[in-house]
């Protein structure tokens, strides 16, 4: 069925069709559609779960952790001030290898205070454990939740899945939404087993020592590894059971390119017109759309990037002394490569500040005039 | 009179109620169970645990387990409870048992008690086990939360007045000028009334209890077992270490506490019926003081002090069994 959805409603759909048994949430904007919406299905029996609408944040990610030890399959949504405020609860759900899903609605972290989309609330949250994937569109927010399940489920990891505030979360747009047999014939119930049995009572998160602990992070870090596949098999079944997939990194006209533009969320879609635009003027311009973040795609990114001059990074978000988070990753990526591209960082759109294909245009243009890139990311705002 | 003379009656009159039949009815205690009932009740808390000796806080969780029995899934916090519990690879309890983050007692096991629902599992308890800091301080957030949601678990508060686990510091339960690490002049702040809290949320069933009365207590927490919704149980958890007194005076200092009207045992029906479920005898506060260090320091005023206090709050109790609701 296609119909015209918000990204959050679409986030919505997606819980209901996995059969999602417990929601625990805690509204804030710009997620609150999505803890809205869920709480219809189930006022009207549409959700096949419960909803626990709790006092905080960090409330909500402690109860999904403990429904998801008992046995349940479990959704939250956060953003912004409310991711931040479950960081502590992050730590503890990766740690507890618990396959919790997340919507995480980008939105821009105080102070001062603001609203708009900015990615630095969930990048920060970069080395709790969590998977992290970016969705472009209302669609791909969909499909990412449905198969997020089915990869968590298999690597006892969680994931949060990320869509831009106010663009993605609220935009409407043509979704097309699986019926649920189809989906039912992708995601199979929730069959991690209860951690608290009672015939064979255990103890969960016990106090160990500077070994064991190395031990557990060791065993988490090679099962992020583990999820490079799992993805790619759960994308490959999704396309075969549902139609539509997506890659841990998208090329277009890539190869032979003398410059390629590299975007993350919602801005790849502004990106693609400004590619065209590009093109149409005689430039020889690709794009580069990363959609996971954790575990970060080395080799995917090596593999397109290899033989490209020159890579223009685009960033909403920073690392104050540093750069563009994105931009950090990739050039590591880069760096085992014997013949490496130039990088040039872009800051742009922090808090959904405008950014427009003339503007795209403009940084791709500047950086292919450019001898090599300027030693600080390059600030692009309307207002100078 | 002796010393210590009203502590060997206030045993007796416990060794006697423990023989009491009629007291026991419906607590499964076990066979055999008349005489010596608590000894006689399965114990889910294994031996070797790492407690301090004569710790208040492994006394109550054992009694509290024995009456919830098998089907309990146990939420700890970061607290004494954590460190007496486990060691990798092993557990204190013979139940599962999940050690959860500081402030979120309450949230945790409602997510269990939720999902155990979903499962069909609902004869199976979820129970918390939170400190004094857990609870009145840094919890109280997510304990509100969750009793305003009559979330269905039981949560027991094991208040030994401050934060013992990392070396006896002053929480809003620490009394009034006691003293502790962070408070080496005494404390300034006073108790938190924190029943009067719970109370106020009109949770099903809210009661204190105390291993000076281990009857009481146990009968409290097999109502608690049997109410749906959301049960609080306050408990003193004597702390020799904290409180400054030898090992062998846990017993004494509870029984003391109780019968000098400073810790009363009653019981709150949906925050508004109060019933005193045991008598005190009224014995004069400063013979709990006086066998801690902590408050060795108290000059005759500050006993008066507490004393016109705790008798206040004794009436004010007194009026509110009568009245019902608060005052």
């Amino acid at each position: 069925m296609r119909i015209l959805l918000a990204g959050n409603y679409a986030v919505a759909e997606a819980v209901r069709l996995s059969r999602v048994k417990f929601v625990a949430a805690y509204p804030i904007t710009p997620q609150t559609p999505i803890y809205e919406k869920l709480s219809d299905m189930e006022n009207e029996g549409k959700l096949s779960g419960v909803m626990m609408r709790t006092e905080s944040e960090h409330s909500a990610m402690a109860a999904c952790i403990s429904a998801s030890l008992t046995g349940v399959r479990t959704f939250t949504a956060t953003a912004s001030q409310g991711l931040a405020l479950m960081h502590e609860m992050l730590h503890f759900a990766s740690g507890n290898r618990v396959p919790i899903v997340m919507t995480n609605v980008n939105r821009v972290i105080s102070a001062p205070w603001a609203f708009g989309s900015d990615q630095s609330d969930s990048l920060s949250q970069r080395d709790t454990g969590w998977l992290q994937f970016y969705c472009e569109d209302a669609q791909e927010a969909l499909d990412t939740v449905i198969q997020a399940y089915k990869i968590a489920e298999q690597v006892l990891l969680p994931i949060m899945v990320c869509i831009d505030g106010f663009f993605t979360s609220h935009f409407i747009e043509p979704v097309e939404i699986p019926d649920q047999e189809t989906v039912d014939a992708f995601l199979p119930p929730f069959s991690v087993p209860t951690r608290f049995d009672i015939k064979e009572p255990a103890y969960i998160t016990n106090v160990v020592n500077p070994e064991q602990y190395m031990g557990y992070r060791q065993r988490s870090f090679e099962d992020m590894e583990k999820a490079r596949a799992v993805i790619r098999e759960v994308n490959q079944e999704y396309k075969e059971i549902v139609g539509r997939g997506y890659d841990p990194v998208e090329a277009y006209d890539t190869e032979g390119a003398d410059i390629v533009l590299a975007t993350s969320g919602a801005m790849t879609s502004t990106a693609r017109v400004a590619i065209e635009n590009l093109k149409e003027k005689g430039y020889k311009a690709g794009l580069l759309k990363m959609k996971n973040f954790r575990p970060f795609p080395f080799e995917e990114v090596q593999a397109v990037l290899k033989d490209v001059p020159k890579v223009v990074v685009l960033d909403r978000n920073i690392s104050l002394g540093k750069e563009g988070i994105w931009c950090q990753e990739l050039k590591a990526a880069l760096y085992p490569l014997e013949r490496r591209p130039q990088v040039y960082g872009y800051i742009a759109g922090i808090c959904g500040a405008d950014v427009s294909p003339d503007m795209i245009e403009d940084m791709v243009t500047r950086a292919l005039k450019s001898e090599q890139p300027e030693k600080l990311p390059v600030w692009v705002r309307r207002d100078g | 009179m002796k010393e210590n003379d009203h502590i060997e009656t206030i045993s007796r009159d416990v060794a006697r109620t423990a023989g009491e039949k009629g007291r026991l009815d419906g607590l499964s205690l076990g066979e055999g169970a008349t005489r010596a009932p608590l000894m006689a009740a399965k114990e889910y808390m294994r031996a070797g645990h790492m407690a301090c000796p004569g710790c208040g806080e492994a006394n109550t969780m054992r009694l509290i387990l024995k009456v919830l029995g098998e089907k309990t899934i146990v939420v700890i916090l970061p607290s004494c409870v954590g460190v007496i519990s486990a060691t990798y690879p092993n557990s204190t309890f013979a139940v599962p048992c999940f050690h959860s983050a500081f402030e979120i007692a309450a949230p945790t096991a409602a997510g269990i008690a939720n999902a155990l629902k979903l499962q069909g599992r609902e004869d199976v308890t979820a129970l918390a086990f939170a400190g004094d800091g857990g609870t009145f301080d840094i919890g109280l957030q997510s304990l509100s939360g969750a009793a305003d949601r009559n979330e269905n678990f039981i949560y027991v508060c094991l208040d030994n007045e401050g934060y013992m686990n990392t070396g006896i510091q002053s929480s809003s339960s620490t009394p009034e000028k006691a003293w502790t690490m962070t408070t080496p002049g005494g404390r300034r702040g006073r108790k938190k009334k924190f029943m009067q809290i719970i109370a106020a949320h009109r949770m099903p069933y809210a009661a204190t209890a105390s291993i000076g009365n281990p009857l009481d207590l146990m009968e409290k927490i097999r109502k608690a077992k049997e109410i749906k919704g959301m049960k609080f149980i306050h408990t003193l958890t004597p702390c020799p270490t904290g409180w400054r007194m030898p090992e062998d005076l846990t017993a004494k200092a509870a029984q003391l506490a109780v019968e000098t009207k400073l810790f009363p045992l009653y019981e709150v029906i949906d925050g508004t019926e109060y019933r005193i479920t045991h008598e005190p005898q009224g014995i004069p506060v400063a013979e709990y003081l006086k066998i801690q260090g902590r408050f060795k320091h108290f000059k005759p005023e500050d006993v008066e002090r507490l004393q016109r206090e705790v008798d206040e709050d004794w009436e004010r109790l007194v009026a509110q069994t009568r009245l019902g609701g608060c005052i």
